[in-house]
C-alpha cells in the first residue's frame, strides 16, 4: 500500500511538475513570431535550448515510469482515475509556481473534468 | 477583432489541434502494436518486438502524430495560461471515446457517457475563462 501512494504520488507530481516546467519553458523562450514552417523551426531551436523544457521532459519521464509500475500492479480502473488527481495538482502549482490567476469558473471547471475523467475511466 | 477574442479563438484552435493528434496518435500506435502482436517481456522478446516497431510503418505514422501533440502542445504554452490549456486538453477524452465508437466499434457503457458529459462540461467552463492571466514573455 505504501508503494502504491509512493509511486501515485511519483506518477502525478512528475507529470505535474514536468508539464508545470516545459510551462515555465515556453513562456520564457515567448510565442512563435508567427504560425508559419520556418518561424515554428526558429521556435523549436530556441525551445530545444531552454533547460526548463529538458527537465520537464525528465520529470514526465519518471511518471511514465511510475504509471507503467502501477498499471502492473493495480488496474487501469483504479490508476487512470486516481491519476485525475493531477488535474487538481497542476492547477495549484500553476497558482503557485507560474503565478497564474485561477477563477472561481476554471476552479469549478478543472473539478468537473477531474470527477469527468473518472467516470470515464472506471466506467 | 478584439485582441482577447483573437486570443481565445487561437488557442482553441491549437488544443483542438493537439487533441487530435494526440488521438489520432494513440489509435494509430494501439493499432501498430496489435499488426506486431503481444510483447514477450524477456531480453530477446523486447529486442525483437523493437526492431519489429522500428520497421512497423503504422508505428511511425503514430510517432509522427505524437511529435505533432507535443510541437502544439508546447507552441500553445507558449502564450496561454497552463491552468487553462490542462483541463481544456481533457476534450481528448470526449473525441477519443467518440473515435472508438466509430471507427472500432467499441461498447460504451452509460456511466462512461455520463463521464464524457461532465468532461464536456467542464471544459465548457474553463474554455469561457480568459485564457492567459500573466504577462507576455
Amino acid at each position: 500500500m505504501t508503494a502504491t501512494i509512493g509511486l501515485l504520488a511519483l506518477l502525478i507530481c512528475g507529470s505535474t511538475g514536468g508539464e508545470i516546467s516545459i510551462a515555465h519553458g515556453m513562456k520564457t523562450i515567448g510565442e512563435p513570431a508567427a504560425l508559419r514552417p520556418k518561424a515554428m523551426v526558429l521556435f523549436l531551436g530556441r525551445a530545444l535550448r531552454s533547460g526548463s523544457l529538458w527537465i520537464g521532459i525528465c520529470l514526465m519521464t519518471v511518471s511514465f515510469y511510475s504509471l507503467l509500475a502501477l498499471l502492473s500492479w493495480h488496474p487501469v480502473s483504479f490508476v487512470i482515475p486516481a491519476s485525475a488527481l493531477s488535474n487538481v495538482v497542476g492547477t495549484l502549482g500553476a497558482k503557485y509556481i507560474l503565478h497564474e490567476q485561477i477563477s472561481g469558473a476554471r476552479w469549478a471547471g478543472v473539478l468537473l473534468v477531474c470527477g469527468g475523467v473518472a467516470l470515464v475511466a472506471g466506467g | 477583432m478584439p485582441n482577447e477574442r483573437k486570443l481565445r479563438i487561437k488557442t482553441l484552435v491549437m488544443v483542438f489541434a493537439l487533441v487530435i493528434c494526440a488521438n489520432i496518435g494513440d489509435l494509430t500506435l494501439k493499432r501498430g502494436m496489435m499488426e506486431i502482436g503481444p510483447v514477450d517481456l524477456s531480453a530477446a522478446g523486447l529486442a525483437h518486438s523493437l526492431w519489429l516497431s522500428v520497421r512497423n510503418p503504422t508505428i511511425w505514422i503514430g510517432i509522427f502524430f505524437l511529435v505533432g501533440f507535443m510541437v502544439s502542445y508546447m507552441t500553445v504554452l507558449s502564450w496561454a495560461d497552463y491552468s487553462y490549456v490542462m483541463p481544456v486538453g481533457a476534450f481528448g477524452y470526449a473525441t477519443l471515446t467518440l473515435f472508438a465508437v466509430v471507427f472500432l466499434h467499441e461498447h460504451v457503457s452509460t456511466r462512461r457517457w455520463i463521464g464524457v458529459l461532465v468532461v464536456c462540461f467542464g471544459v465548457l467552463l474553463v474554455g469561457m475563462t480568459k485564457p492567459r492571466t500573466t504577462e507576455a514573455a
